[in-house]
């Protein structure tokens, strides 16, 4: 009895401690599930559903990924959207691959989402996959390189636009060979210990194989790992004739400015490094030969204006990961353009039809019907000496694009034979 | 050859070690007086290597490692007299809650006065490269990192041995009650081991930055391995924790050149081992205050 006297009383006052408290609340969790009402009620609105990962091991890269869709996002709908609709983004960090499975399924169910694109872990990408195969949606993959992803775990729903690990082994593969690096050689692996790693230096293996190289030793390392000197006291004593690195993130960054600090006299290559990582060594500490899908010296005209675009909007240069969400987002908007429908079965047909799309590079790109990852040309790096370097962020010299004009785009991508995927 | 293959690893270890020695050092001490467990001191850490490096690009390597620090050890005040000192005499875990909440402030605060993406920064020319020592190779910068480190620890050691600040702090570790008796306060003095505290935290991140990546995390990554150290060592204890901290650089380093793949959990194992044998830590000390 006493309780129904005074809540007239109290509501007559200044709100309590605990009516603040709950109402705090309530509006956390209101953003937190968005305002799905509001989304549906909308229905001339194209939602695209992203994900990337922009907090932890990754989220340098996933920073960039949100500028470039947003990016992309904007100059679509200033040219009057998609099939006269407004497209419309909502970007959030995938975390991990749990939270990103579940933040992929309340796209779709909640917020409408009518394709998901993004991410850069294959392991949250893996699982975003699932959740998309399971509800029929479209899934295109930007970042993630593993090759299980297109191989034993591909499904009909997932995409993905990012070069695979056998691509660019390839690439800094070719680099390699011409100069004369690789048959004969010792070499001394170090390897992300997670799927994307093991991967990696499954192809990387088979590369040395082919070519006449010999692996001495490998290190599998932690990804939280900080400190490399035990490692690469064990590299010295070894004395191999070309370190390699398998590796992934802040992980080359962190080997990199160790190797120098070390002062080992190994040349040493990588088979993997983004933009952002390369930049975040600083000056004098990369060296050696990588592979990249895209850099912002890359001469080609549409390049050169994304380049400039980018920077005046966001007054930085553009990383890798910019890049491709934007032409991801690009392809998908011609997708719909030309099957005049965001049905996720239609577009997977236009795709899989072997169209062709303006990836802002010399040759143009497509989907592989067989395997749905995107074929288009990579590239081997270098380092410029620090002496020629205008600033930080000019750093590397870009290698001639692979495979050379003559040759297929597929002959550096897995074959039929050795990619077991089976959609 | 084996063998001074695996001498080899001992002594990098020992260097190591004294890197993880600027950051539980300072944990150590501010839970020893004021009974905090301060989840933030990594954010310090990362506070040290963000100023560093921004003063660096200005002022140079050498100028900015020093000052640095002492700018963090200000932040330091506001820190212990503002959230700090309201949590002296409650239950530990409201102070364990605050100061995990403040790390991630933290961390977001970088994020958004820097940029989520990694500060670029080299170590200066004149320190790359290694030292050669017969059939040894240590890192030059390394070895100056080393120096710097014992400085630091002669000099707090005998900060706390040597003078009456010393005195007051080491009775106000085991008799707070007492040194209150006495007529002593004790917030100054907490105010100061804070400030040094999070002082040494800011130098081992501005000491780091050249060989490590600095991004906003960063704060995060090294929390783990110096709660580890302080835990090991003992509570209390300057030298427990000295010792630990080698001895954990030690373990990594021998763990790594016979099973590479549990290097990362070695330490781990050691602090499970010591928590089982000998619960108070290497050379922890009997503190009354913890006992109950």
């Amino acid at each position: 009895m006493n309780k129904s006297v005074t809540t007239p009383l109290r509501q007559a006052g200044p709100p309590s401690r605990r009516t603040i408290l709950k109402t705090g609340a309530g509006l956390a969790a209101t953003a937190a599930f968005g305002f799905p009402g509001i989304l549906r009620a909308q229905s001339d609105v194209i939602q695209i559903g992203h994900l990337a990962p922009m907090t932890g091991f990754l989220g340098a890269l996933g920073d960039y990924a949100v500028l470039g869709i947003q990016m992309a996002a904007e100059e679509i709908n200033a040219a009057g959207g998609v099939t006269g609709r407004e497209i419309r983004v909502s970007s959030e960090d995938s975390i991990n691959p749990d939270t990103g499975a579940t933040k992929a399924q309340r796209m779709i169910e909640r917020d409408g989402a009518q394709v998901l694109l993004g991410e850069i872990s294959s392991a949250t990408a893996l699982a975003i996959s699932q959740v998309a195969a399971r509800n029929k949606k479209l899934f295109i993959a930007t970042g993630p390189r593993s090759d299980t992803l297109r191989g034993s775990s591909c499904n009909r729903y997932l995409f993905c636009s990012d070069i695979p690990n056998t691509v660019m082994v390839n690439a800094v593969g070719s680099a390699l060979k011409r100069d004369e690096m690789v048959d004969g050689k010792k070499f001394y692996t170090l390897t992300a210990d997670y799927v994307f790693g093991h991967d990696l230096l499954r192809a990387a293996k088979a590369f040395f194989d082919a070519n006449g190289g010999e692996l001495i030793g490998d290190e599998l390392i932690a990804t939280d790992v900080t400190d490399f000197s035990p490692f690469l006291l064990k590299i010295r004593q070894a004395q191999p004739d070309v370190v390699c690195a398998n590796l992934a993130g802040n992980q080359v960054t962190n080997l990199m400015k160790q190797y120098a600090e070390f002062g080992l006299p190994f040349p040493i290559v990588g088979f993997n490094l983004n933009t952002a990582d390369a930049w975040a060594a600083g000056p004098g500490n990369l060296s050696g030969t990588w592979p990249t899908v895209w850099y912002h010296t890359l001469e080609v005209p549409g390049s050169q204006k994304f380049v400039e675009d980018f920077t005046a909007k966001y007054g930085k240069l553009p990383e890798n990961h910019a890049w491709i969400e934007y032409i991801s987002l690009k392809m998908l908007a011609q997708a719909m353009e030309e099957t005049q429908s965001t049905d996720s079965e239609k577009i997977i047909d236009y795709f899989e039809s072997g169209a062709k799309f303006d990836i802002l590079k010399a040759r143009e790109a497509y989907f592989r019907g067989w395997d749905h990852q995107l074929i288009q040309e990579a590239y081997p790096f270098t380092v410029k000496p620090e002496s020629e370097m205008a600033d930080e962020q000019d750093m590397l010299v870009l290698g001639e694009a692979v495979p050379a004009p003559d040759q297929d785009l597929e002959s550096i991508y897995p074959s039929a034979e050795q990619n077991p995927c089976q959609l | 050859m084996q063998f001074v293959f695996l001498l080899e690893q001992v002594v990098n270890g020992l260097v190591l070690g004294g890197y993880y020695l600027l950051i539980a050092l300072g944990l150590s001490l501010i839970f020893s007086v004021g009974g905090i467990v301060n989840l933030a001191h990594g954010a310090f850490y990362a506070l040290g290597a963000y100023i560093a490096v921004t003063l660096g690009n200005h002022i140079g390597f050498g100028p900015a490692t020093a000052i640095s620090p002492v700018l963090v050890a200000l932040i330091g005040i506001a820190f212990e007299r503002f959230i700090l000192r309201r949590f002296y005499q409650q239950d530990p875990i409201l102070s364990l809650l605050v100061t995990f909440g403040l790390a991630m402030v933290a961390e977001q605060l970088i994020r958004i006065v820097w940029g989520a993406p990694p500060l670029s920064v080299s170590i200066p020319g004149a320190l790359r490269g290694p030292v050669i020592v017969g059939p040894f190779l240590f890192s030059q910068y390394r070895l100056m990192m080393l120096a710097i480190v014992a400085l630091v620890l002669v000099g707090l050691w005998l900060l706390l041995q040597k003078t009456s600040f010393g005195r007051v702090v080491r009775a106000g570790i085991q008799r707070p009650d007492m040194v209150a008796a006495l007529g002593i306060r004790l917030q100054p003095y907490m105010t100061a081991v804070v400030m040094l505290g999070v002082g040494m935290a800011a130098l081992g991140g501005a000491l780091f930055a050249p060989i490590t990546i600095v991004h906003p995390a960063m704060g995060a990554e090294i929390i783990t391995v110096a709660f580890v150290v302080v835990i090991i060592g003992g509570l209390g204890s300057f030298w427990g924790v000295v010792l630990a901290a080698l001895l954990v650089g030690v373990v990594r380093g021998v763990t790594i050149h016979f099973v590479p793949a549990a290097g990362e959990a070695s330490m781990y194992v050691l602090m499970f081992l010591v928590l089982l044998l000998r619960p108070r830590g290497l050379l922890g000390e009997p503190i009354e205050k913890f006992e109950q």
